[in-house]
Parts: structure tokens; sequence; C-alpha cells
């Protein structure tokens, strides 16, 4: 440092210390002022923040989840109820040896691995109070071997909760759904922690699904003071749940039971309805699932199953499935000649068919001379193809709306399928093309653009059979009779009676009358072509899926018309031969219950046992079937 | 200074206004440590009353030594103290783990805590034995400069990041009181400031970067590194004006506070004594620093003046960086509140600076008694 130093004195050097000391002692004393400001700003502009949060910190709200309501039938006979189970949850809280734990309640509950990967990923992610599920619906020797070893299992909690119980199994599944835990999807949409506690379990399809606000009810929450590590301090108050609330449906349990059975092997529907009122009392499609497995987690397996079979036990053919109605649809066709003034007694002559132009509809048979009462009871399209043309569709499609066809009801369902009822407004929107007279002999018949669902068909019989404008009711029910339809009575009369003539008369139904003394009931068979085949074969052979379908409409009693019912047999082959046995068997239970089960027991016993027997054997079949064919697989892969 | 006539004279010559602000910050501190345990003595509160009994009674003897006295150890202290740091190193590699601690069976002695008054010490005989003349010149920073450089680097190697930054500043406060030229310390101020966005960019490993991140927004980030932080205003705001009650705070008692016996544990004092409780402690922190600064005032000798105005600063960087760091303004580097928290080797290092500064206030006094 060669530069001029400045004198540098011991005087001078102490006036620096002095100076530079009270520098740092000012430094000291504005750290100090800065220190208590900060804190001041802390603890009163920001003590309400703070306050809070120091609040929400210490405390942890836990809901208890809400007992789901019941679903009863209209006579109160419970279809879904809350079955006390027992369960067993970890407290990850109080674990202390997880892994040896986990091995411990593997040996005594036999988890399935896959069952010891859930957990171990639940362990990782649950929050320390939070209970950890291991198995639900243990029976109760499970439970009890799990309660008798608690001292030497810290964390391990047996309680008894509630799941959801179908006593009708299958019968029922299609219609009230099942439930399950809820997904990432339904907790994103709610975002309510309701749905990811434990043991809780949400509608996921049928009644379940769509009147989910009307049967979860109200959680109940204890206020929890807990640790930073999650650990339980106290238990600072207690709010009870509400249950939701029972849910009646105008269902009649026994009917919708014994229509499920009647329908056996076959794939199909089948609707009663009060025809007065309009109450649903039974709508059965089968074959089903059973909603009791599916409420409890459904395996891979089963669902494999299921959704590959052909007969598709996941779709409601009530609603979700649609079919050209055939000749189901000539009572209501007569209707709407009768309505333009056709006098019923007018004969059309069938030689065995009619010609438009150049082109030849045919008939089932050669009738000969038909007045509208044979032409209904013997199903005759001569006569309708006559008709209809003279008349036109487009009267015929006013009159099928007004009986219910086309229609979408407001029902709770998941889905509902509401099919076309063509007119020539309707050609010329969806094709760009003028009707045709052969569309209008296509459609008078059931056939060509006409396609219904079950329910519509037996609502149009429900409305013929009372000449009320009834809708159907699923949930309540016992409704006042519907108002009568603005249509002559003596219309519906004549229809009925030929409707009566098909099931007691010279009709295309007659092995299908009453087995009762006074009871008669009226109905109309269907054949509906699944594709147009040849008119030799005429799909009443060959391969099951282009068999041709059989429907009946029908009602009872006909002298006082009280029930009317639909029913549809997949691939049945013909109206009179598949669908009008189970109408006459379903409505017989209505009347004599103990005849009707006596005719089904004998069939069950012909079919190899109930719905859940021949359930269980096809999945053993259908399980074999696998094993042998991942079995060969393996065998190709080695050779 | 209390009833002359009463109290025997050696027992009233001790400063008594500073062993009161002493015996208040540690007996509030333990009893802080009683309720951070829930209500219990152990683990910490009974441990802190003996430690600190035991070592208040050190200072006092330590008062009554020269303070030429410690001139005159600085130097083989220092030496002493460089040996166990490398002790404490070969420890650490054969241990396999960072390691800043012996385990003396009594307590866990850390020797980088120790370098701290030493540092002072020997800063503070280097410029009283400088020649007047020469505080301008090259040869006034190089020893000193070298002095400072090697145990900070060797603890900073530890890592010990706080303990290092404490210490420099130590040795920075004794520079800049014996007179180095002022340009000194604003050029060197500049060139940290400007040294900042490239230490961050260049030399700082991720986790660092994300501390100084989560420091400048804490709510960043509550439940992961910005934990601490987060916790400690809560703790501070939710207290209010007085607190919630002693032994009723929550985020202390339920664990929500973390290192609530030692970093943080202010906080935890003023969730449950509130603004008032903490202003209390700061009150008697900064009483504590005007004797200090007033003992180094006061003095005559150079060395007592640099050493008074030294040791009463490396207490202050203590208080100050604490509690700068547990109200969000600083971030978090692991510096307990002197006196206050729990542990030993900071307590045995600020008892160690108090006694000294006892010694050179007696000495002043003996001064004046003599004018």
């Amino acid at each position: 440092m060669n530069r001029r130093v400045p004198l540098v004195t011991e005087n001078s050097q102490t006036y620096t210390f002095t100076r530079r000391a009270l520098v740092l002692g000012g430094l000291q004393g504005g750290i100090a002022a800065l220190l208590a400001g900060r804190m001041a700003w802390l603890s009163i502009a920001e003590n309400e923040r703070y306050k809070l949060l120091s609040e929400s910190n210490r405390f942890q709200m836990v809901l208890i989840p809400p007992r789901r309501g019941w679903i009863v039938d209209r006579a109160g006979q419970p279809i879904a109820i809350n079955r006390s189970d027992y369960r067993v949850d970890l407290i990850p809280d109080q674990l202390e040896q997880p892994d040896w734990i986990i091995a411990q309640l593997t040996k005594l509950l036999q988890l399935p691995p896959e069952e010891i990967q859930r957990i171990r990923t639940d362990l990782d992610r649950a929050a320390g109070y939070q209970p950890v599920p291991v198995a639900e619906n243990l029976s109760f020797d499970k439970y009890a071997a799990v309660t008798l070893r608690l001292p030497e299992l810290p964390g391990v909690s047996p309680t008894r909760g509630f799941s959801r119980f179908y006593p009708d199994g299958a019968a029922v599944g299609q219609l009230v759904g099942y439930v399950g835990i809820a997904n990432k999807e339904e907790y994103e949409k709610e975002k309510n922690t309701l749905l990811i506690t434990p043991g809780f379990k949400i509608g996921k399809d049928g009644l379940e699904k769509t009147m989910e606000h009307r049967l979860r009810g109200m959680p109940g929450a204890k206020r929890l003071e807990v640790t930073a590590r999650g650990k339980l301090v106290r238990e600072l108050s207690t709010v009870s749940d509400k249950p939701g609330a029972t849910l009646p449906l105008a269902i009649d349990a026994g009917l919708q039971t014994f229509a499920a059975r009647r329908l056996g092997d076959e794939s199909g529907s089948v609707i009663v309805m009060d025809c007065h009122t309009g109450d649903i009392l039974c709508m059965a499609s089968m074959p089903s699932f059973d909603p009791n497995s599916f409420s409890d987690g459904i395996s891979h397996n089963e669902w494999n199953m299921l959704s590959k079979d052909e007969r598709r036990p996941l779709v409601n053919k009530a609603l979700s499935s649609l079919y050209p109605p055939g000749s189901t649809v000539k009572p209501m066709a007569a209707m709407a000649l009768l309505g333009a003034g056709i006098d019923p007694e007018e004969r059309v002559y069938c030689g065995g068919g009619y010609q438009l132009g150049n082109r030849f509809f045919r008939c089932l048979g050669r009738h000969g001379s038909m007045t509208m009462h044979t032409a209904i009871a013997r199903s005759c399209n001569t006569y309708f193809y006559s008709m209809g043309n003279r008349i036109g569709y487009d009267a015929i499609a006013v009159m099928a709306r007004r009986l219910g066809l086309g229609e979408e009801y407001p029902l709770p369902v998941v889905s509902q399928s509401y099919g076309t009822v063509p007119d020539s407004a309707w050609k010329l929107r969806k094709y760009k093309q003028e009707w045709t007279r052969s569309d209008t002999l296509n459609a008078v018949i059931g056939q060509g653009y006409v396609l219904v669902n079950p329910l519509q068909l037996a609502v149009m019989a429900a409305r013929i059979a009372s000449g009320r404008n009834v809708q159907p009711i699923l949930v309540g029910g016992r409704e006042k009779p519907a108002q009568p339809l603005d249509m002559p009575p003596e219309h519906f009369e004549k229809v009925r009676h030929g409707m009566w003539e098909v099931v007691n008369g010279a009709g295309t139904a007659g092995r299908s009358r009453l087995p009762l003394e006074g009871i008669q009931m009226g109905g109309k068979t269907g054949t509906a072509q699944v594709r147009r085949i040849s008119a030799g074969q005429r799909g009443q052979g060959g391969d099951w899926k282009y068999r041709d379908h059989g429907l009946f409409v029908c009602f009872a009693p006909t002298d006082n018309p009280r029930y009317a019912a639909s029913v549809v047999i997949e691939h049945g082959m013909g109206g009179s031969r598949a669908a009008a046995p189970v109408a006459k068997d379903v409505l017989t239970w209505l009347f004599d219950k103990q005849k009707a089960m006596d005719a089904l027991t004998a069939l069950e016993e012909g079919w190899g046992g109930n719905i859940a027997e021949r359930m269980k054997r096809d999945e053993r079949r259908w399980l074999a079937t696998q094993a042998a064919n991942k079995a060969a697989g393996a065998g190709e892969g080695v050779a | 200074m209390i009833g002359s006539s009463l109290v025997p004279a050696p027992i009233a010559a001790l400063p008594w206004k500073l062993i009161f602000l002493v015996l208040a910050i540690g007996l509030f501190g333990g009893m802080t440590l009683f309720s951070a345990a829930g209500g219990s003595l152990s683990p910490w509160a009974l441990n802190h009353f003996v430690r600190f009994v035991a070592l208040l009674a050190v200072a006092i003897v330590l008062s009554y030594f020269q303070p030429r006295t410690f001139r005159d150890w600085a130097y083989p202290a220092y030496g002493l103290i460089i040996v166990l740091l490398i002790v404490v190193e070969l420890i650490g590699v054969v241990g396999g783990g960072a390691q800043s601690w012996l385990d003396l069976g009594v307590f866990q002695l850390q020797p980088s805590e120790l370098m701290k008054p030493v540092i002072v010490l020997i800063l503070a005989g280097f410029y009283a034995g400088l020649p007047t003349g020469e505080i301008r010149k090259w040869s006034a920073i190089w020893p000193p400069a070298l002095l400072t450089i090697v145990p900070s680097v060797m603890i900073l190697l530890q890592p010990d990041l706080g303990t290092t930054l404490l210490l420099l500043f130590s040795a920075l406060t004794v520079m800049f009181l014996a007179g180095l030229p002022l340009r000194l310390f604003i050029g060197g101020g500049l060139a940290v400031a400007a040294m900042i966005p490239i230490v961050y960019t260049f030399f700082m490993m991720p986790h660092q970067q994300k501390r100084v991140l989560i420091f400048l927004n804490p709510e960043d980030d509550p439940l992961g590194a910005g934990y601490h932080i987060t916790q400690s205003k809560i703790a501070i705001g939710s207290g209010g004006l007085f607190g919630k009650g002693y032994l009723n705070g929550t985020q202390s008692h339920l664990h929500y506070l973390p290192e609530q016996h030692t970093d943080f544990i202010f906080p935890a004092m003023v969730e449950e004594w509130g603004l008032m409780g903490g202003l209390f402690l700061i009150l008697c922190f900064a009483l504590l620093f005007r004797w200090g600064m007033t003992v180094a005032l006061e003095s005559k000798d150079r060395f007592e003046r640099l050493a008074a105005a030294g040791l009463t600063m490396t207490i202050f960087f203590y208080f100050a960086i604490n509690l700068l760091m547990v109200m969000g303004l600083a971030p978090v580097v692991g510096i307990p509140l002197p006196l206050f928290s729990y542990g030993g080797s900071a307590m045995l290092t600020v008892m160690l600076c108090l006694g000294m500064l006892m010694s050179i206030d007696r000495n002043n006094r003996r001064e004046r008694h003599r004018l």
C-alpha cells in the first residue's frame, strides 16, 4: 500500500471504534424493532387467518357414512336392504409392524395376492387415523378368528358395518342396478369426501344410480383432535348420520321374481302393468347379473363372462332393446282403422297375400274372407295390407303415438331407447325420400321402419285394455286411474274382442289360455324378423342369433281388464310359441300363485335349477372353458 | 450495587442487572421446554435447568479472571479447536456420515461452537497488538482473514452453513470495529450481493436452490420444505396478543411445529404467551445487548473494547438470525435461540461470552475506582 496513508492516531482509532460501535448498537436496535414489528403484524393483523390455520391443523373431520335407504316393493317387501356385515380395517396410526400384521391377516382371512397389493398401496397413501379396508362381507368365523387374536394384532380393527343385499338376486338386477365404491371420475365430479370414506358405496346402475339422491342420506361426522402424525388425541363431538329414505316401488316383488324365473334360459323381458294406474308391477329382463356380487366388487372373470355373453346380461332389455313389433301392433292398427271410419264388418279376401303394383306382399296363410275381428284373431296380413293401404300410414302413426309407441317416458332409469314410429315426414327428414305404399304395408304389420321397446308394447296393451291414457309409473305407484283416452269406447271394445278371440277362440295363441275358472286373457302374438331371409326359411331355425323374435302383448281379465303385459323372447321364433306361454304363467300368478308356482317348478326341474343355481353352473362351465383354452394356448406355445 | 451494607461485598459486586436478565431468559426457556414436552420436566426442561445453573456458575467464575488471561489463552485455544475440528471430520469420515460433534458423555460438544468466541478473542488480540499506523495496510488484513477462513472452510465442509455464517459475522464485526477502511466493507458487501445470483445458478445444488425459493415463498409448499416456516408463522400468528395460555399451545403439543425445543422454540413460546411474551423476551435480549455494548464503550483497553463488542455481537447474531428465521424473514438455517433453546454447545458458547464480558465489566469498574 504505497499511496498516502491518512494519519491514524490512538485517539482517532478510539473515535472510530466508538462511532462504529454505536452503528452496531443502532443495527441491534433496528433489528429488534423489526422483529417486534413483524411479530405484531403476524399476531395482530394476521391473527384471524393464522388462528384458522392452527384450528384446521388441529381438527380433522371423519365422516360416518349414512345407511342407504331401502328399496321396497308396493307391499313394503324388501327389494334392496342393508345387511349387517363383518369387516376388518387397518388403522395405519396404530400399526407397528405392517408386514407382519398383513401376513397374519392373509393367513386368517385367506386374502388373495392382488388384495394384499391393494392394501399396501392404500396404506402408503392413507392418513394415519383413516381406516384402510382389508376385507368386507366376512363370515362370522373369519371375523371371530381375527377378533380372538386382536391383542396380538395392534392396528387391526374388526367392525360390524352394513352392506347392500338384494334378496331376489339376479331377478331384480336390471331393475335396481347395484352399488359400488365411487371411482375417480365420480369423486372428481362431486368432490365429496364421503365418496372416499372406506366402506361407502354409491349407486352404479339402475334405480340405485338414478335415485341416489333419495337413497344416500346424510353422513354423520366425528370431530377428532389429531397430532401432526395423525395420532388421535381425543374425539370431540359426534353428529349421527341420517339414513337415506326408503324408496317404495310400484313393482310387485313376487311377480318380478316369478317373471324372471319363468323366462328361464331365454333372453327376453316381461313387463306387467296395472292397466288403470300405469303402475309397473314387474319389469324383468333376463339373463341378468346378480347385483349382490356386483356390489361386493365383481371379479374380473365374472365381468368378462357377462360382457361376452351373446344374450347380453348387462343390458336392460325391457327399456334399452328395440325390436320390430311384428303383428303385436295389429290391434293398434285396427284402432286406427276404426278411427278412420272403416266398417269392422267389411270383408277382405285373403288369398295368401296382397298385390301392390308388381310386388306381392305375403300373408302367413290363405285365410279367405276376413273381417277386422277374424283378421286380429288369425293375424291376417292381407286384411291389414289392404286396409292400411286405404287409410295410409300417417293416420296409423298418429294412433301408434297415442297408444304409447315411440315415446320416451319420464322414468328414473339409466337409459331408455324409444325407437321409431315412422311416417312420411319422418322418412323425408331422415332419408330425404317420399313415403311409399310398400312402406305402409311393411309398417302396418310391425316390420319395416317400426321399432319399439318392450315397455312401449306394455303401455300400448294397457291403453287398449283400459281405454285410459296410462303413463308407466315405477316409483311410488297406486295413484288414481288415468284419464280416459279421447276415443269411442266401442272401438276399444271391438279390438279387445278380437284379442280375446286370439287366445280363447280360433286364434293364434289358443294354447295359452289361462288355466283359471272364469278369468280369461286377451292378447296378440307377434313374430319379428331379425333379418330378411328367403320366405322358405323365415328365421324358424338355424343359428340362434338369426332366429325370429317372439312377442306377445296381452291383458286380463277380458271382461274387466286389470292387468296388461308384454313379453318379448329374443330369437324365440314366434310369439305364440315362445312369448304367449310365458305371459300365460305370469298372468296366472297374479290370480292363483300356487298354480303358477307348480307350473314353474316343473319347468325349472327341466332347466336344471333356479336362476342362482343355473348362473353358478354357467360360471363353472365358462371358467372350465377358459382354463381349457388357456391350457391349449400354452400347449401351442410350448410346441 | 444492591443494599451495600447488608450484602457481602463480593456478591454485591456481581453485575446483578445482567444476571437477572440471563436468569429471566434461561428460566423462561426452561418453562417453555417444560410445556413443549407436554408438561413434563423430561426430556428437556430438567436438563436445561441443570445445564443453565452449571454454566452460569462457570460464567461467574470466568468473570473473576483478568481479561488479559483470555487474550493469552486465545492462541492455544484456537490451535486446540482446529485439532478438534480435524478429529470431528475424521470421525465423520470413519463413521460414514457428516458429524459435527464429539460425545463427551455429559453432553455432545460441537467444536465449531467454541470457535465463535475464540475467533473474536484472537482478532481482538491481533488488532490490539497492531501498531496504530498499520491499520490501513495490507498487513492488517491478511492474518485475520487467514485465521478466519481456515476454520470457516472446515465448518462449511461439515456441512454447517449456519455456524459458518455466524463465525464470519463475528470476525467481520471485530475487523469493522478495529477500524479497517469502510470501503472494504461496502465494496465487499456489493461484491457478495453481485455474487448471489451467480452462486445460486452455478454453485447451488437443486435442494439448496429449492430452500431459497421456499424462503421467498413458503406458502408454495406448505407440506414439504416450506412446512417449517409455515407452521412457525401459524404458531406465532395464532397466539394473538396474549397467547393461548401456558401449556395450551396446540401447534407445539400436537407436534405441528418442528424442532420446537431447539430452533423453533420461540414460536412455541409465543403461541402460549402471545405477542406480550415475545416482546418481553426481545426486550430482555435488547437490554442484554445494550449492557454488552456499554461494557465495550466504557472499556479503556483496545483488546477489551474489541473483545466486548465482538462477544456481544456474537450473541446478537444468534438471536437475530434465529428470530428472523422463525418469523419467515430469513431462510431456515439451523441456529438456536441462545440461553432459551435446548442444547449444550450453544449455551456453553454464550455463557463463555457472558463470563468474559463480566470480566471486562469488572475490570472497567476497577479502572473507575482507580480514577
